[in-house]
């Protein structure tokens, strides 16, 4: 097992992972940048390092800094938690390189499934089930033409780069697919540093069903069922929840078994998840890889009772995974996570601040991940997430009840959040009835976001 | 001629300026791309105009209903 591990990352994350770390009983170094001297979390780690002014690329991003940390701390396993150098694979090598373990999967998959087009092509070979797709978009014409026709329109232009839903734009005729290249080429080159694009089939009304993976180093690899995250906002999750609703759970199963024995027959070695879109007709279609821990992992985490983020450190270590989990999980109720943004609840526009006041629900089958405490400044430099509330009960109804009088509970004072936006959905008949899709906040709300 | 004030709609930093002093502009052109938490929003102008002043430069902290730029109709 590790000695002692660094954590690169703030926020709900960075106090997620060390609240495992304590668990464990394995010591942890924290950093934090200027914005973040203070925060709540920072008490939880053995020991901590500034690393900078507030901007990202020059605290949290910078390779070197942290590096510099990892070397003087004497970690001999560093954890990323998910954003910032959680996907990076050539920082992945860095810290091996450097001596110490990433925890996460090796860089060759972070590097792999971090394209999406070379994502798309091994997932291919080794027999995901996916919708039909382009390679990368050459610049001629004619050519993108004839790849959007060979699939069948309507198609769906997407940065093959890039990830968060950035640059991905529908063209339901020739007419608007050449436009929509250039644009999306344009927003790719902005957002993520090439122009490349490529072409999908476009899944109307979709449902965004991802399935939790985990390997480890000794060829094993299981899954810990599904989570429905259609609910967005921008194509940013908003509401997820385990087990997804209206979907029959041998169908589920099936699917989660499936993905799993791809996982193990490439050698998959860590925490990931498979991101699917499923169709109206019941088709799941692969959608992309995260080779890092979730966002939403808590919801998983409350209806199997599984510790992800200790499994994940014990699979790093080197444990297996017969030893790590030796029973067969099974989902027990319901689980919902709703993500309160700093952020305008009528245009979801950011809305930084003070949070004056910051009380967080509190009851049976409650869980709040946060960063934040009360009197703390949420600063424009990251992104607008402060506080996961992820709620636990014996069916989904129940469990869209305490979501939605947990949510009303939670005093926010000082800055705008999207609560009040949260709960006009949750209280929808829509929602209410599983009839989820990733448009549903648009059609709920009545607003084209 | 009237002179429009234009405001951020929300606190951020300036990432990128779109028009420049002299420009003739129109009702919905973008004048400013402010970031903020990790989102561009654009400042977009309701009027038309000539810009008469942009009142920030790129890297610049910003504040919700903060005068950017200046607008003569």
């Amino acid at each position: 097992m590790f000695k002692k591990v660094l954590v690169v990352n703030r926020g709900a994350v960075a106090a997620r992972v060390l609240r495992a770390l304590n668990a464990m009983n394995i010591p942890s170094v924290a950093v934090y940048s200027e914005a973040d001297n203070h925060a709540p979390y920072l008490e939880m780690a053995s020991q901590t390092f500034a690393i900078g002014p507030a901007p990202a690329r020059e605290s949290y991003l910078n390779q070197d800094t942290i590096i510099e940390v990892l070397k003087k701390s004497g970690a001999d396993g560093l954890h990323p938690g998910y954003g910032f150098l959680s996907e990076n694979a050539g920082f992945a090598q860095k810290v091996i390189d450097a001596g110490s373990r990433f925890i996460g999967p090796s860089p060759k998959w972070i590097d792999a499934m971090g394209h999406k087009t070379r994502a798309r092509d091994i997932a291919a070979q080794y027999g995901m089930p996916m919708s039909q797709g382009s390679g990368v978009l050459p610049d001629d014409n004619d050519a993108i033409l004839a790849a959007a026709r060979k699939i069948g329109f309507p198609v769906l232009v997407k940065p093959a780069g890039g990830g968060g839903g950035i640059g991905m734009l529908p063209a339901k005729d020739e007419a608007e697919l050449l436009t929509a290249v250039e644009r999306s080429r344009s927003m790719a080159s902005r957002g993520f540093g090439t122009s490349e694009v490529y072409l999908e089939k476009l899944i109307e009304r979709p449902r965004h069903v991802e399935f939790q993976i985990l390997g480890d180093q000794h060829g094993g690899a299981m899954h810990l069922f599904e989570r429905d995250c259609s609910t967005q906002r921008r194509n940013q999750k908003v509401i997820e929840e385990a087990p997804g609703p209206l979907i029959p759970r041998d169908k589920a199963v099936g699917v989660a078994d499936q993905i799993a024995g791809i996982m193990k027959s490439m050698g998959y070695d860590n925490i990931g998840t498979v991101e699917m879109l499923l169709g109206a007709d019941g088709s799941f279609n692969f959608l992309e890889m995260n080779t890092r821990l979730q966002v939403e992992h808590g919801v998983t985490e409350e209806v199997t009772g599984v510790d992800l983020v200790r499994a994940q450190i014990r699979s790093a270590a080197g444990e297996k995974l017969a030893d790590i989990l030796p029973g067969k999980p099974e989902i027990k109720g319901h689980a919902i996570q709703a993500r309160v943004y700093a952020e305008d609840p009528k245009n979801f526009f950011p809305s930084p601040g003070k949070l004056t006041v910051f009380r967080p629900p509190e009851g049976e089958g409650i869980r709040i991940d946060t960063g934040y405490a009360e009197g703390r400044d949420v600063t424009p430099h990251y992104d607008p997430m402060i506080a996961k509330v992820i709620v636990r009960a014996a069916t989904r109804e129940a469990a869209i009840d305490k979501l939605v009088e947990a949510l009303d509970g939670f005093d926010i004072q000082g800055l705008k959040h999207n609560i009040p936006a949260v709960v006009n959905i949750l209280r929808s008949g829509q929602f209410r009835e599983g009839r989820v899709h990733t448009g549903i906040i648009g059609e709920v709300t009545g607003k084209k976001i | 001629m009237a002179r429009i004030e234009v405001k951020s709609e929300i606190t951020g930093t300036v990432w990128q300026l779109k028009a420049k002093p002299g420009d003739q502009v129109e009702g919905g052109d973008v004048l400013i791309v402010i970031e903020s938490m990790k989102m561009e929003i654009p400042v977009i102008t309701e009027d038309g105009g000539k810009v008469v002043e942009i009142l920030v430069k790129e890297k610049d902290p910003v504040a919700e209903g903060q005068v950017v730029a200046i607008i003569e109709e």
